[in-house]
């Protein structure tokens, strides 16, 4: 069952060193601004995070690895124009970075909440991203086996929740956030609005509230918020 | 012989490239555009194309860029640019989306390239420089899911190297998937038979052999898309 928290520090504190989060987000979109901030403000260490990118500019998740929490990093896309946090600490050595494939960064984690253990893909075949990896040929194609990626705790960002934790995404933020929450142990969600249960309709539901365990409104007019 | 020499004109600059990718893709088609260069092609796509833009992000129905107030931090495309709605767009998440593209329901995807191999190896995300950050995003999915996969790219490197090569020398990113290159000098589809020649710009084709340093035979019709 969801609880509401009061604020985002409240949110995160169940997350410990070492932890394995999923933070949700491509780029900018989407990506829950309010809960890294209170993460970092929290002050696990040695966490390993995944996420699309790693880290834009100086705020949000750049600022979480500039604070050295961040052990290692899991992700499709490291190096951007504005992703010079990262770069400096991966040139140092001082962060691990495991570059995965987009698509299979995805379905690794879809996999996860599903109970899926690991698949066979053709993305990634005779690459070097393939070293080490089982293989196996299916209909004459070879394929590679991934393994599902799942995580302690998420953290995603979704546009409007309801009470019992059912949540609706805007546009293109809605990214990574239906399948992460359902691939973590804990999944927090900072949400734009609180809704009563039924005020979404149960039709547009993305993520049922079966996945969500905490929720949060990050927005500071959100009245609804409150519990 | 069907190829077409245009050599009374330079080659194509960007725009008259992107164009001819755009005049490639058959109307009605399900098509991913690539960060970069090929983002190039959907301002060549006429709108009665009826071609529908996927985005990796999340996205089918993608429209223009954003500009003033339509600028929407929630929507961008895959290279985080901000982008419009068209009627009759739709969102998902991140593995269905790229489950739409490694299932193969994607029609053309269309890609830049650091290189190509004759027989349509495709190398675009590492320079296999020691110190450069390694970062694949999307391209190895995108190269082995569309149905088709066209490279956009100059034919030529800035030290006036080729890009399409008999073997890579690039860390690679799929392996015989790339079926059509668009490049500056020349439109070439990569059959059984190795690279067929469409059209040349500004070059014929003996030249381009020599240039290239490898045979090119002509594009037969009937082979046309044909994976090597």
């Amino acid at each position: 069952m969801v609880t509401i928290a009061e604020t985002a520090d409240d949110a995160v504190s169940v997350i410990r060193d070492g932890d394995t989060v999923l933070i949700g987000g491509f780029g900018m979109a989407g990506q829950p601004l309010a809960l890294i901030d209170a993460l970092r403000r929290h002050g696990s260490r040695e966490l390993t995070v995944v996420n699309n990118n790693a880290g834009n500019g100086d705020g949000g998740l750049a600022a979480l690895l500039a604070a050295g929490q961040v052990r290692r990093i899991v992700c499709s896309f490291p190096r951007q124009h504005d992703s010079w946090v990262f770069d400096d600490l991966y040139r140092r050595g001082q962060i691990e970075l495991e570059v995965v494939p987009q698509g299979n960064l995805a379905e690794r984690i879809r996999a996860a909440g599903a109970g899926i253990g690991a698949f066979y893909t053709p993305t990634g075949v005779g690459t070097r991203l393939a070293d080490g990896k089982e293989t196996r040929v299916i209909d004459g194609r070879e394929h590679l086996l991934e393994f599902a990626l799942a995580a302690d705790v998420a953290l995603i960002a979704a546009h409007r929740g309801d009470r019992v934790g059912n949540l609706i995404y805007r546009k293109t933020a809605r990214n990574f956030g239906p399948i992460m929450a359902t691939a973590a142990r804990h999944t927090i969600a900072q949400v734009d609005q609180v809704v009563e249960p039924g005020d979404i309709d149960p039709e547009c539901v993305v993520t049922q509230g079966i996945y969500v365990q905490t929720m949060v409104c990050t927005l500071s007019d959100c009245e609804a918020a409150r519990p | 012989m069907s190829i077409v020499e245009h050599r009374d004109r330079g080659p194509l600059d960007r725009n008259e490239l992107a164009a001819e990718v755009a005049r490639a893709i058959p109307s009605g088609s399900y098509v991913n555009l690539g960060i970069g260069q090929p983002t190039r092609v959907a301002d060549h796509l006429a709108a009665t194309s009826g071609v529908v833009l996927h985005t990796e992000n999340g996205m089918l129905g993608m429209g223009p860029r954003a500009t003033g107030s339509e600028i929407d931090p929630d929507l961008t495309n895959a290279g985080k640019i901000p982008v419009t709605e068209l009627p009759g767009c739709s969102y998902f998440h991140h593995a269905d989306s790229f489950a739409m593209m490694r299932g193969g329901h994607l029609d053309v995807c269309v890609l830049g390239a650091f290189q190509v191999s004759v027989t349509g190896d495709l190398a675009n995300w590492h320079t296999g420089e020691a110190d450069a950050i390694p970062a694949v995003g999307g391209a190895m999915d995108l190269a082995i899911g569309a149905k088709s996969v066209f490279v956009m790219m100059n034919l030529f490197d800035r030290a006036g190297r080729p890009k399409l090569v008999p073997e890579c020398t690039y860390p690679l990113t799929g392996l015989r998937c790339v079926d059509r290159v668009y490049t500056d000098y020349a439109t070439l589809y990569l059959d059984a038979n190795g690279p067929a020649v469409v059209a040349t710009f500004g070059i014929g084709v003996a030249e381009l052999s020599q240039r290239l340093g490898f045979a090119l035979h002509p594009h037969t019709p009937s082979k046309m898309g044909e994976r090597p």
